[in-house]
């Protein structure tokens, strides 16, 4: 076993990630800890743009980004959080070009703005110029920018370490982090005055999804197994348009750019449901209008797809603005998308529940707001909550980066006052013991059949569609699937790049927060955002105006307490567009 | 469709040297190299080891020779490579374990040509400008993964060490003609060294290797051309 002291450990080296530890470089000691190279990070497969009330192409305000972003989440999102997102993020996106990031430009020379779901002016009348944007590679540009900040700054990376256990005292505050050395196999406990969580989603809890294999939920099960809550884990994004089977993403930048979503008789069928933005209505909508329209028997073929068509867009615009999502038609479907249009189905794409936080970051143990002292999370991983039922696109990259600042100005400021938590005399036994175990275990369960099990049922149960035989048919069935777990043998025995051990244990976690999924999922009897119910229809602000958090009990159960929304500025209205 | 797939193998704890191994997988033609890897993995043999993410293309893990040309796992269908599939190592950098290679030297160099913006103060507030012109200029060479697949690919990698190797050099180019970049002439003077460009023997091998279509040695030339013109 290694041993290292820090001020910071920083868990994840995405846009959320990296964003906290520029802000500490050179005056903290920080250690930036990735299962991946960072680069690798899922920020980088972000593709359409980052929303900030910037007005550089037309009127545009920060209030306005704040509705938007309230409604967008169904009235679920806390606005206060709303609030500093909206304002924050004309800084934040400011700072990035300061950085360096190559941004697309107007012919004046300043950053350029298009179209995206959900986004309007005027509280709602009709689309706004609001996404700031590199071509369709907007996160790749993120996370290479941060990267290039990082090794300027001589930030200090354990690339390639698996976070396998958080430390906290018995009276609850952060003490550090253990992690596994891939390269190795050797266990390091990284003794820490703050930690902050920025390790991002876990999509590959579902079968169709545009999430990395390595959006796992590391993060987000690790500390919930420790005793800290979820919140709104139900509330889970498909978007709309990701490639048949496969589920990579194509942006909604094609739908901002003009391109629109058509079923098997050409019919672009979105203005139907949403008459005032039709194909630019928020995700939620969309993925449930493509579930109506396959439903009604109106897919391609009958199947459960339906199309995306750019082909009326000039050639250029298609070269310029959206270079890499035709390409990937192109490879991975062998359509050409300036002649025909692209088989699309809604893919599991974000997490809008995960570790709560406040506004600075600070991970709360309870609906009352009582922080953990020392523990901190942002971006994807975390709930702080500015996506409430359903994040409006671009929206999850302004998160990052205006969270992902906050978390590390926060951290400074506490690494100032906050004393280093005593570390227990075995920090590593719990670690150990996991890998150990799996490693002894001779034979038993194939962890990738158990993986493909959860994935299935979670797709067919618990995406777009849900009632509650399915979910209960679901909640048994990850019973069993955890059951299952416990006899997962690995055939790689060795310690170097293990990564047999390590896909073990990423499943541990997804079925943990699986479980969560459908827990929540069961209690919130109403529709909301991205979470449907076929069995109750309309959305309950009497009951459900509120988070759901959901606690791991010492008896393997789940309890489930409400915190009440934040509402300053919007009251709940009707949501339509 | 049935495949074989003939993995050079490597494990620096049991082997002296690498090896071949035969896998038979059932794959549908438009299968990615990486599901045929996959497959291999999770039902055959767990202790196939190699790296991968995103899974299309995105973040640059996958970077392997496939059938002897250097590909992204995740961006070859197996439909376009027959029924024999051959896939090995990236070359030139030590073998950690099977497919996987390890990347530190890379990321060194990288390092070395100063991968970030170095500028004046920004204005208080606001973006600095830029026109739409002077950022398409170097828009070809953001595209870069670090995926590796072009340094590995070059000969000129393979046989002097010191090279800073195709990718450093697109991520220099990515500076040197940013408009808001001030430090241009610094990373011209660490690739006019022996270590730098005009080690380039313009073989074309990184241009045919890179995933994202970027003009590796266009980008080369105009860096060399930077060198002797002046016209950055």
């Amino acid at each position: 076993m290694a041993f290292h002291r820090y001020d910071a450990v920083v868990v994840g080296a995405g846009g959320a990630g990296l964003m906290a530890a520029i802000q500490m470089a050179g005056k903290a000691k920080v250690a930036v800890v990735s299962k991946l190279y960072p680069t690798r990070s899922h920020t980088g497969a972000a593709q359409g743009g980052i929303s900030a009330a910037l007005g550089n192409t037309e009127e545009d305000h920060w209030e306005w980004h704040m509705y938007d972003t309230v409604k967008g989440g169904d009235y679920l999102v806390d606005q206060d959080a709303a609030e500093v997102l909206a304002q924050e993020a004309i800084d934040a996106v400011y700072e990035l070009e300061h950085m360096g990031l190559p941004f697309n430009r107007t012919p004046e020379g300043k950053i350029d703005q298009r179209r995206f779901g959900g986004h309007t002016r005027n509280f709602g009348e009709a689309a706004v110029r609001r996404a700031c944007y590199a071509a369709d590679r907007t996160g790749h540009m993120i996370i290479q920018t941060l990267y290039q900040q990082g090794i300027r700054h001589n930030l200090n990376f354990f690339d390639e370490h698996h976070l396998v256990d958080i430390i906290f005292t018995d009276d609850g505050q952060c003490a550090g982090v253990v992690t596994y050395e891939i390269r190795t196999g050797e266990l390091h406990v990284i003794h820490a005055k703050t930690v902050v969580i920025a390790a991002g989603g876990f999509g590959r809890i579902f079968r169709v999804t545009s999430n990395a294999l390595a959006g796992t939920g590391d993060g987000v099960a690790i500390p919930y197994r420790r005793g800290i809550p979820l919140m709104d884990m139900e509330m889970y994004q498909f978007h709309p348009t990701g490639l048949y089977k496969l589920g990579v993403l194509l942006s909604e930048a094609a739908r901002g750019e003009g391109g629109v979503v058509r079923n098997r008789d050409g019919e672009a069928f979105a203005v139907r449901y949403a008459p005032t933005l039709a194909d630019l209505a928020p995700r939620d909508m969309m993925s449930r209008f493509i579930w109506q329209e396959v439903k009604e028997g109106r897919g391609i073929d009958g199947k459960d797809y339906v199309l995306l068509d750019v082909s009326h867009l000039p050639p250029e615009v298609i070269d310029e603005k959206l270079p890499d999502i035709t390409d990937f038609a192109r490879t991975y479907l062998g359509v050409e998308p300036k002649r025909e249009g692209v088989p699309i189905q809604p893919t599991a794409h974000y997490a809008m529940g995960g570790l709560p936080t406040n506004v600075d970051a600070q991970v709360i143990r309870d609906p009352q707001g009582t922080i953990v002292p020392g523990f901190y999370s942002a971006g994807e991983a975390a709930c702080v909550s500015v996506h409430g039922a359903n994040r409006l696109g671009t929206n999850s990259l302004v998160d990052l980066v205006v969270f992902g600042r906050r978390a590390g100005k926060k951290m400074l400021e506490d690494i100032e006052t906050l004393d280093c938590a005593e570390l227990p005399k075995d920090a590593d036994a719990f670690a150990r013991e996991q890998i150990d175990s799996l490693k002894a275990r001779q034979s038993g369960e194939r962890a990738a059949d158990v993986r493909k099990a959860m994935q299935d049922i979670m797709m067919d149960n618990v995406s777009v569609y849900r009632d509650e035989g399915l979910l209960l048919e679901a909640q048994q069935r990850i019973g069993e699937l955890k059951e299952s777990y416990r006899n997962v043998s690995i055939m790689d025995k060795g310690s170097t790049y293990n990564m047999d051990l390590l896909e073990a244990l990423e499943l541990g976690n997804m079925l943990d927060l699986a479980e969560t999924i459908v827990h929540g999922a069961l209690a919130r009897q109403e529709s909301r955002g991205a979470h449907y119910r076929g069995d109750f229809e309309a959305r309950d602000d009497v009951n459900w105006l509120a988070h759901s958090m959901i606690y791991a009990e010492p008896d393997g159960s789940l309890r489930l307490e409400k915190k009440p929304v934040v509402i300053t500025r919007f009251e709940p209205k009707e949501r339509k567009y | 469709m049935e495949v074989t797939l003939r993995i050079k193998r490597f494990n620096p704890e049991t082997d002296k040297k690498a090896h071949f191994e035969e896998y038979v997988v059932d794959v549908d033609p438009r299968d990615r190299v990486l599901d045929a890897l996959n497959q291999v993995k999770w039902y055959q043999d767990g202790t196939l080891t190699y790296r991968r993410s995103c899974g299309h293309g995105i973040c640059g893990s996958d970077a392997m020779r496939i059938n002897g040309r250097n590909r992204l796992a995740c961006k070859v269908l197996m439909q376009d490579l027959g029924k024999r599939v051959t896939l090995e190592p990236l070359m030139g950098f030590r073998i950690e374990k099977d497919l996987l290679v390890d990347m530190d030297v890379f990321f060194d160099k990288y390092k070395s040509v100063k991968p970030y913006l170095i500028a004046d103060n920004p204005p208080a507030h606001g973006e600095r400008l830029q026109s739409p012109e002077e950022r398409h200029i170097f828009d070809d060479t953001t595209k870069c993964i670090l995926c590796a697949a072009c340094t590995t690919s070059c000969p000129v990698t393979w046989m002097s060490e010191d090279f800073v190797g195709p990718a450093a050099i697109v991520n220099a180019h990515r500076f040197i003609f940013d408009s808001r970049d001030t430090a241009g002439i610094e990373r011209l003077q660490i690739l006019n060294k022996g270590t730098g460009v005009w080690r380039c023997r313009t073989v074309f091998n990184c241009t045919d290797a890179c995933p994202r279509d970027i003009k590796v040695t266009e980008a080369i030339e105009q860096v060399k051309r930077a060198l002797i013109f002046g016209d950055q």
